[in-house]
């Protein structure tokens, strides 16, 4: 769906990103992520044809972008830096606006197709209020209806749950689920790993303009072949698995050993209690930590002791 | 998407609020005149203005020089500096081109709608002071002058101090001489716009892009008047500005009135050109 070879992009003597090699598959929910200012933003315009490439190439829907942009763009509903607007006008004033700029679009009727953008985001008893007045949350529905107006083959969200309460980020998460079952595919960015670890198929990880790690995301948090148990009796449970500790904090501990079950028969066997027991996965957020850097928006004192 | 700017630029009350004010300066100007009947001594203050008492359908010629100084090209730059960066600022440029809008249809959308805006802003001008220097003005014959190869600001005089000695214009010679007057300034503004347009797309600011247009035209008004910047006078954006006055002389003089379209013509061509040039190849990262 997404291809990149040696992506490479420099304004002046910045590198901003540096060789990137997406490969994003049809179908795929897949997640981008990085710290602050790590080329995310960058990458996701040049996909889209608004920033154009140093060197390398890009593949979307297997026609070259920027060459071909505007024969890919029409199957693309893209949130890029949050949602913009008019913000005089009315969301369906805004929605019908932009559905009207560029190449005529075939099918539905306009009105049908903004009304049931809108109620896809749950924007559907809007009135006529101008969007100025929106809250933020309504504003980032308003952009995700605009990216859904022509039912796109692909979504490319930047951030999609920015501005959201716990109930609008579920709500979002669910909405996002159903189009990738409908066939859709989706390519989002974030620095927001709960979202990701609980959307996403596939995830890749920009650090300082380069992609450090692209995996599928069941891969990546793969079983660690450790157990993580807790239990009231830590003192006797660490002096009988003897050896396979290998830490302890408080009543927590990480026994050496693959299988949870087999941990917890000899625990209750001895007749120690358990109150929680299970296997230790690698988490998106250690993975995330130990292949990138602190963010640009992070600036350290030169003369930091 | 030249009906979708339109109706953007229709559906914005600073449209209607700038065309407004540009209409209600000459009314205002009228309603004193008329009521004081004290008109600037002949060659001082607006070009033909003391020439309209005796006829109010000379008014709109009036009423156009009333507002060509100041009033309309700052209209034509806020408009022409909004068109790029306006959206730029707002962050609604990537949505339009992730549309996707062409980027070179989307700047020939905005320059027709830019040049509508110029002419309907003349235009408008023109008819609501032909309306109110009907009412306020007598319709007595007018007289042109015959002179020629005056400075502008001497030929108003000569409107009203030759009388006399002029050929009388018919209504439908005025209409015709206002019409070509109408062509003029509305070119003469695609100038001041092709300016705008241009710094549009070099910032994200529609403030900066409006203010650097005016910041040229001011530099050009001062250096017409300067006579050690003699040798590029005639190269001027605002040299040529006042010269719509020879179209009512008998017989009219050319001279002026070509070099000015000429002069605008070229500003146009190379500006709009090198707006397209930037904007077709710029990295949108507003």
């Amino acid at each position: 769906m997404i291809v990149t070879h040696a992506l490479t992009k420099r304004y002046g003597k910045v590198l901003a990103v540096d060789r990137v090699d997406l490969d994003v598959h049809e179908g795929d929910r897949y997640g981008f992520l990085g710290p602050n200012g790590s080329g995310k933003t960058t990458v996701v315009r040049m996909l889209l044809g608004l920033v154009y490439a140093t060197s390398g190439e890009i593949e979307v829907m297997g026609k070259p972008v920027p060459a071909k942009v505007s024969d890919v763009l029409p199957q693309i509903g893209a949130l890029v830096e949050g949602p913009s607007n008019y913000g005089h006008l009315s969301g369906r004033a805004n929605l019908a606006l932009l559905d009207a700029a560029g190449r005529k679009s075939s099918g539905r009727p306009r009105r049908r197709r903004i009304s049931e953008a809108l109620d896809r985001v749950g924007l559907g008893g809007i009135d006529n209020r101008a969007v100025k007045k929106y809250s933020l949350g309504m504003r980032q529905r308003l952009g995700l209806a605009a990216a859904l107006l022509r039912s796109p083959r692909l979504l490319v969200l930047d951030e999609p749950t920015n501005g959201l309460d716990p109930q609008g980020i579920r709500e979002i998460r669910d909405l996002l689920g159903e189009l990738n079952a409908a066939g859709t595919t989706i390519f989002m960015s974030s620095h927001q790993l709960s979202e990701v670890e609980l959307l996403c198929t596939r995830v890749g990880i920009v650090d300082h303009g380069r992609l450090v790690l692209q995996q599928d995301l069941s891969e990546l948090r793969a079983l660690t072949g450790r157990v993580i148990v807790h239990t009231p009796d830590a003192d006797r449970a660490a002096a009988l698995l003897d050896g396979r500790v290998e830490q302890r904090e408080g009543d927590r501990l990480l026994v050496t050993e693959a299988d949870p079950a087999e941990v917890n028969t000899r625990l209750v066997e001895a007749g120690l209690r358990v109150t929680e027991i299970r296997p230790e996965r690698r988490s998106l957020e250690e993975q995330m930590l130990a292949v990138t850097s602190s963010g640009s928006d992070r600036v350290d004192r030169e003369d930091a002791p | 998407m030249i009906r979708v700017e339109l109706l953007k630029m229709a559906r914005r009350p600073r449209t209607w609020v700038s065309i407004a004010l540009l209409c209600g300066l000459p009314t205002l100007v009228a309603i004193f005149v008329a009521v004081t009947h004290i008109v600037p001594p002949p060659g001082e203050g607006p070009t033909l203005l003391s020439a309209v008492l005796s006829n109010g359908s000379l008014y709109p010629a009036a009423a156009l020089a009333i507002v060509l100084p100041i009033f309309l090209p700052v209209a034509v730059a806020v408009m022409a500096g909004d068109t790029i960066a306006g959206e730029a600022g707002s962050g609604m440029l990537r949505y339009l081109l992730a549309r996707p809008v062409g980027r070179t249809r989307l700047l020939a959308a905005k320059l027709v709608a830019l040049i509508t805006y110029t002419l309907s802003a003349v235009v408008l001008v023109a008819v609501t002071a032909y309306i109110t220097g009907r009412i306020l003005f007598g319709t007595q014959p007018v007289a042109v002058t015959t002179g020629g190869g005056l400075s502008s600001g001497t030929i108003a005089a000569h409107v009203a101090a030759t009388s006399l000695s002029g050929t009388a214009m018919t209504p439908a010679d005025i209409l015709i001489r206002t019409a070509a007057t109408i062509v003029f300034i509305a070119v003469s503004m695609l100038g001041v716009g092709a300016i705008a347009l241009f710094l549009s797309t070099l910032t994200d600011s529609p403030l900066a892009a409006a203010l650097g247009a005016l910041a040229a035209l001011i530099t050009s008004g001062v250096l017409v008047t300067l006579n050690a910047a003699g040798s590029v006078n005639p190269y001027l954006p605002t040299r040529y500005w006042l010269a719509w006055v020879d179209f009512f002389r008998e017989p009219i003089l050319w001279r002026d009135i070509d070099r000015g379209f000429a002069v605008q013509a070229v500003y146009v061509v190379v500006l709009l050109g090198a707006a397209w040039a930037n904007f077709a190849t710029k990295d949108i990262t507003s």
